[in-house]
């Protein structure tokens, strides 16, 4: 069933694009992210223009974040005020990246700069992901206890001044590290349509050493309002928000990520990292491919500015 | 295949008749009239293309030559004008990075035309181009020229060629038919993707390969539907789109969660 979206101006089928939010759903749903980083490149590869895959998946990551914000809520596993610095910091990155990304347009660069920042962003954390889990798988192997990090230890982060104490979190730490990682998040968010979760856990995690309950409520919850602003500025000066499209693949979403939590509680915690790295890195590589392929037409035709 | 829809247009039949005695005795001058039924379309979101006929007539046509043939006219329906940018992609690293430009002043956004005959048995290219007619000879003004003119001639073929393999650029030969001496009907076809705007219908008289009279009429595309409504809307009212585009995202969430919860 072909349906036509307004805004990317192309005939779909509507199957497809639940499919694929479904899909992207189950797997958020197994490995806990938010899944932004493959529902845009998704669209990319499904022939949607890449600025409007780009503000569309950032409108539809604000559905998932909120539906397990809402479960961490529930159960009381979320910082509120560590979120809201988080928060104050990503409306600044995303404001600059907002205007990075009507600056790319207009020059012609923002294709390219989307898929450099994908492949950069997801061949980085993919292959970390994978030696962390493929060490942890051979180490469960040979028997020997996994080596855990000592919570007391200290570093650099935390000698930096303007500290704050964070209840929820069992926290006391300068403000300037989780500004800047709130704004790097929300540039992200606003040049790359993800929520930033698959940053924002092991930064929280590794860097601020957040206790690792509390730090999935916490990221989505600052996701939905950097999302959310993110879609509301990309709507009203890129006019790149298509609802049409949205809609189906948060519909297809919501319902796969229940199946796919269910499915993540059978898998072990390595198993599991190590197949999201995999996914991860297959995403990474086909758009790295792209880059490099002779495209079929060397010239392009847009719409000029009226400069 | 996708379904053709014809549009319907009509005649105008303008008046053949209308001779004072003081024109009677040398013979008066040919012209073409052209007539469209409607000076709007309306097209859906899934519009998947069409032919859109345009009649015409010709008014004091020389029976001797309408006989051997040695009239042909020339239908273009062009689209409203716009800027566009035409870039060429490059390998820097190995990497295709975008990297010339060329911007181009007032190129029609779809360029339609239909002709009796094949463009080059009808009249000299010198004709053309100074004419500005036919999708190879439209001028194409740069915003820069002092560019070179070998690279402004590069990316004047780029945009002709890009523009003809998205079907906005058509050229229908024998789309052009006369039906009797005087009457001719042309069918020019409506690509899927057809810009909204004023469109302008022209036509052209040859005579024996020697350009006589154009005549021209305007015709506004319209999209209409329910898609169109919300492109609409997300460009006249763009914050009370975002803000409704969060709400849906908000409501969807939440609703998956009551739907589907497993906690």
């Amino acid at each position: 069933m072909g349906i036509y979206l307004p805004i990317a101006e192309i005939s779909v089928n509507v199957f497809v694009l639940l499919a694929m939010g479904a899909a992207v759903g189950f797997l958020s749903g197994m490995f806990g992210v938010g899944g932004g980083f493959l529902i845009t490149p998704l669209l990319i590869f499904y022939n949607i223009p890449p600025a409007i895959a780009v503000a569309t998946g950032a409108n539809q990551v604000i559905a998932s974040s909120f539906s397990g914000a809402l479960s961490h809520f529930k159960r009381g596993t979320l910082d509120f005020k560590l979120g809201g610095v988080l928060l104050a910091g990503g409306i600044v990155g995303s404001t600059a990246g907002i205007y990075v990304f009507a600056l790319l347009r207009r020059v012609g660069q923002l294709d390219l700069f989307i898929s450099l920042l994908y492949v950069v962003l997801l061949g980085t954390v993919g292959g970390l992901m994978l030696v962390e889990s493929v060490n942890a798988l051979r180490a469960s192997r040979s028997g020997a206890a996994p080596v855990l990090k000592k919570s007391g230890q200290h570093n650099w982060i935390h000698r930096l001044p303007f500290k704050m104490r964070f209840r929820a979190s069992k926290l006391f730490v300068s403000v300037i590290p989780v500004l800047g990682l709130g704004a790097g998040i929300g540039f992200l968010s606003s040049i790359m349509g993800v929520g930033g979760g698959f940053i924002m856990v092991p930064a929280l995690i590794y860097l601020l050493k957040v206790p690792t309950n509390v730090v999935i409520g916490t990221s989505l919850f600052q996701i939905i309002f950097t999302s959310a602003y993110t879609t509301l500025v990309h709507a009203t000066t890129n006019q790149t928000v298509d609802v049409i499209l949205a809609f189906l693949l948060m519909a297809g979403g919501v319902a796969g990520a229940q199946y796919g939590a269910k499915a993540g509680q059978k898998l072990r915690g390595e198993q599991l990292r190590a197949l999201l790295a995999m996914l991860v890195l297959a995403v990474a590589i086909r758009l790295a491919v792209d880059l490099f392929v002779t495209p079929p037409n060397l010239y392009s035709l847009s719409a000029a500015g009226l400069n | 295949m996708a379904a053709q829809r014809a549009f319907a247009a009509a005649v105008s039949l303008s008046m053949l008749f209308a001779l004072s005695p003081a024109t009677a005795q040398t013979p008066p001058a040919e012209s073409i009239q052209i007539g469209l039924s409607t000076d709007a379309i309306s097209i859906t979101a899934g519009f998947s293309g069409a032919d859109l006929t345009i009649f015409g007539s010709l008014e004091n046509p020389d029976p001797l030559v309408a006989r051997q043939g040695r009239y042909d006219v020339i239908v273009v329906l062009e689209g409203p004008p716009r800027p566009v940018v035409v870039r060429r992609k490059d390998r820097v690293l190995g990497v295709w990075i975008n990297l010339d430009s060329e911007t181009f002043e007032n190129v029609p956004v779809s360029y339609s035309v239909a002709t009796t005959r094949p463009l080059q048995d009808i009249a000299e290219p010198a004709k053309y181009k100074q004419l500005s007619l036919g999708a190879q000879n439209l001028y194409m003004k740069p915003a820069d020229e002092t560019d070179s003119p070998a690279t402004i001639e590069e990316f004047t073929t780029a945009l002709r060629e890009r523009k003809a393999a998205t079907g906005l650029y058509s050229e229908n030969v024998g789309g052009v038919q006369f039906l009797s001496q005087n009457l001719f009907r042309a069918t020019v076809r409506l690509a899927p993707n057809v810009p909204v705007g004023t469109h302008k219908a022209r036509a052209f008289l040859f005579k024996s390969g020697m350009f006589v009279k154009e005549s021209s009429a305007q015709l506004e595309i319209r999209k209409s539907g329910f898609e169109q409504s919300i492109f609409r809307v997300a460009h006249d009212y763009s914050f009370l789109y975002g803000v409704f585009a969060i709400s849906l995202a908000m409501l969807t969430g939440w609703l998956g969660r009551l739907i589907f919860r497993k906690d």
